[in-house]
């Protein structure tokens, strides 16, 4: 395991991590015996309240001085539409309800990532494989470089650039993180491996494109340029803040990353301790927490990414007090903080290592002391 | 509704409300709102049997949204209820009252089934204006459109639902054939549509209703009963739907006749002890004894290849159907044994007998 800053690297014996799994899915049966009537209202809520957002803001785009109104009332939406709603039943959080609008199987998000592509390469590859360098493509999205382990090059120079791209089109970042373009770049994908991928992809970001730059202008008529630029304010907005979040999630300083040596056979605990060490949260109030998805508590989320985000908040005192009891970092910070460790990372990751921050990786399971 | 259907449905307001649908937005200002899916909203709640100690059986009248495409004398229906406002349970009624065209009223009869959510929750709980989710109609087990001179029908308890809705049906279209109708009832009391079925029976249309209880004495179904009831009987065109064990003699008092057209409902098979069993995936005709492991390792070792992910119960990739048996989460040991059930199969292991679609 390795750090980017100086938080010390905590080990557990192989008893610890077995009892931290334990208490820990203690935690996660005592949260999925309790769901029910009022974790179906809030989301239920938060969906009228996303779809009123929407309505609003197409409205609004008819009364020109209501412009920045109408920007920010569909910008809201779609936030709200990415990050409380589509990412978290798309993780399947509501499937319980049996509700096929808040099915992880049938809902589609308001992005030009097709749902079906992102629940692999999030659900899945990053979820499963969170933090583990050269298995979790979520580390630098194929384009930067976010952890010392990853060799440098002189093309990492552009690290700032590149952050700021990525921030900027974001949504297409991520549409385009399954092709896995620097691996195609490198020589191990082909290009027709990513036939069907580069089919969705498509099929998407027509209905996207469409919806967002020509029907909903066209049927302002004369208000077509501002309605379009408002639409496309909108899609900026919600691209700046889901990165902007999202990073603080993963990338922060006294964020760990391991080595996939160090993964291998891992047990539950081990899983969970790597949750917890990859993982990093925001502070704030009740409607920050709402707007970023509930991903300010990234923590919790990365635990347990199936349970209901409203529930995060809630537990997070309950998960802090495990991880004093074993000694772990819990990494929390507001908002400022946490972007400015960011893209203090992303600035310094720019530039080849200095030798006194190289480390070595060490195990990161002590051996058990009565063996 | 066929001009604004046509508006809801069309491509233009599909590409507006992208990714989304029509029916997302118009389930917020009124839940009979719909362009493609099928609700209903319960307007009558009518007690048809209600024997102290039984469970009860009650019709419901529900108006459906106008994309109902309407069904056919015999056919089923998917109704989807929240109880308790929150996990949506479905499960599958046949319509009693006679077809029904787009966006007509109809009926279902159910019994509350003393463990089933849905079927106690409707027939005890539901109140007018509930609204219900529904799929279209369903079902093969239907009249033809030229319905034969002579015809049988034969139900056994609640099973009558969907013969009743053919004799109205008849009823409605002036059938001028024989009609036989036979039904097996618990005791008199038990007898759902008892007074309909009186004034059928008087009414001297050429019905002839049979209403046996076997407990009081009254001749179980036999090739000889049915003969003495109706002669060639193997002949006549007959629809019969009821429990197991009527079903299992009228199959055999037809002996394979293709006049016989059957239905029946078997309710869910509860968890038959820890492993053993067998383990069944239905897509591809595989079957193994069951091993006790996820249903994910269980169908590869039988060299199927089901979309799978993190194999940690996570990731939701290797969600499926289940749609018969027991399973219980590895996880939280929690059991479940509903029918047609979405199950993460990673770590989903079968307990006793098993299906799934796959």
């Amino acid at each position: 395991m390795s750090t980017t800053d100086t938080t010390p690297t905590v080990r557990l014996t192989a008893e610890q991590l077995d009892q931290l799994g334990e208490e820990l899915d203690a935690l996660r049966q005592r949260i999925i015996a309790d769901l029910g009537e009022a974790d179906a209202t809030y989301i239920r809520d938060i969906v009228k309240a996303q779809r009123a957002f929407e309505v609003a803001g197409r409205a609004l785009f008819y009364l020109p001085p209501a412009w920045p109104l109408a920007v920010a009332s569909l910008s809201i939406s779609k936030i709200l539409d990415n990050m409380e709603i589509g990412h978290n039943v798309m993780h399947g959080q509501y499937d319980w309800m049996g509700d096929p609008g808040l099915n992880s199987r049938m809902y589609e998000w308001d992005n030009v990532c097709p749902s079906e592509q992102w629940k692999n390469s999030h659900n899945y590859i990053h979820h499963t494989y969170t933090n583990i360098l050269g298995k979790d493509r979520d580390i630098g999205y194929g384009v930067l470089r976010m952890d010392e382990d990853q060799p440098w090059h002189p093309y990492y120079l552009g690290n700032p650039v590149y952050a700021l791209l990525l921030m900027l089109f974001f949504e297409w970042g991520v549409a385009m993180h399954d092709l896995e373009v620097e691996n195609l770049v490198a020589g191990k994908r082909k290009v027709s491996e990513n036939a069907a991928l580069h089919a969705g992809i498509m099929r998407k970001v027509k209905h996207q494109a469409l919806k967002d730059y020509v029907l909903f202008p066209a049927l302002t008529g004369p208000l077509f340029p501002l309605t379009f630029a408002g639409n496309a304010t909108a899609n900026l907005v919600r691209n700046v803040w889901a990165f902007n979040i999202i990073f603080c999630g993963h990338f922060p300083a006294g964020v760990a990353t391991f080595s996939q040596e160090e993964c291998e056979d891992e047990t539950r605990g081990h899983w969970y301790y790597r949750q917890l060490l990859g993982s990093a949260n925001i502070t704030g109030g009740k409607l920050f927490h709402i707007l970023t998805g509930n991903l300010s508590h990234q923590i919790e989320h990365h635990l347990f990414p199936d349970l209901p985000a409203r529930r995060y908040p809630q537990i997070a005192g309950e998960v802090r007090e495990v991880c004093e009891r074993y000694g772990l970092p819990y990494n929390t910070g507001s908002l400022g903080r946490q972007l400015g460790s960011v893209a203090r990372k992303i600035c310094r990751m720019a530039l080849p290592d200095r030798p006194e921050e190289t480390r070595t990786p060490g195990p990161v399971v002590a051996e058990p002391a009565a063996a | 509704m066929s001009v604004a259907g046509t508006l809801l449905r069309s491509r233009a307001l599909a590409a507006l409300t992208s990714p989304h649908g029509v029916d997302r937005y118009l389930e917020l200002v009124n839940p009979m709102w719909a362009a493609h899916e099928v609700r209903a909203r319960i307007v009558g709640v009518h007690r048809e049997v209600d024997v102290p100690g039984h469970p009860p059986v009650a019709t419901l009248t529900l108006q459906p949204t106008a994309t109902w495409r309407g069904h056919r004398a015999g056919q089923h229906v998917q109704v989807g209820v929240e109880v308790d406002g929150a996990r949506r349970t479905t499960r599958v009624f046949t319509i009693s009252s006679p077809d029904s065209r787009p966006g007509d009223r109809f009926t279902i009869t159910l019994r509350a089934n003393p463990g089933g959510v849905v079927s106690r929750f409707l027939a005890e709980r539901a109140q007018p204006g509930t609204v219900l989710h529904l799929s279209q109609a369903q079902g093969e087990f239907v009249l033809p459109d030229h319905v034969p001179e002579q015809i049988l029908l034969v139900s056994g308890g609640s099973g009558i639902t969907p013969v009743m809705s053919m004799l109205r049906s008849l009823q409605r279209r002036t059938h001028r054939g024989r009609i036989t109708f036979l039904h097996y009832a618990q005791s008199p009391e038990h007898q759902i549509y008892a007074a309909e079925l009186d004034e059928i029976r008087r009414s001297g249309d050429g019905i002839d209703v049979h209403l046996l209880h076997p407990e009081l004495g009254d001749p179980a179904l036999s090739p000889a009963y049915l003969h003495r009831l109706l002669p060639g009987y193997q002949d006549v065109p007959t629809w019969a739907c009821g429990p197991e064990p009527l079903m299992k003699a009228v199959q055999a008092a037809y002996d394979g006749s293709d006049a016989l057209r059957t239905e029946y409902f078997r309710p869910p098979r509860a968890s038959s002890g820890d492993a053993g069993g067998e383990v069944v995936f239905e897509r591809s005709g595989k079957a193994a004894p069951n091993a006790g492991t996820p249903i994910l390792d269980q169908a590869e070792a039988l060299g199927l290849t089901p979309e799978s992910g993190c194999r940690m119960g996570i990731c939701f990739s290797c969600v499926s159907r289940k749609t018969e048996g027991t399973v219980r989460n590895v996880l939280t040991g929690e059991e479940s044994s509903l029918p047609d059930e979405d199950i993460r199969i990673c770590v989903s292991a079968p307990v006793g007998d098993c299906s799934v679609d796959l």
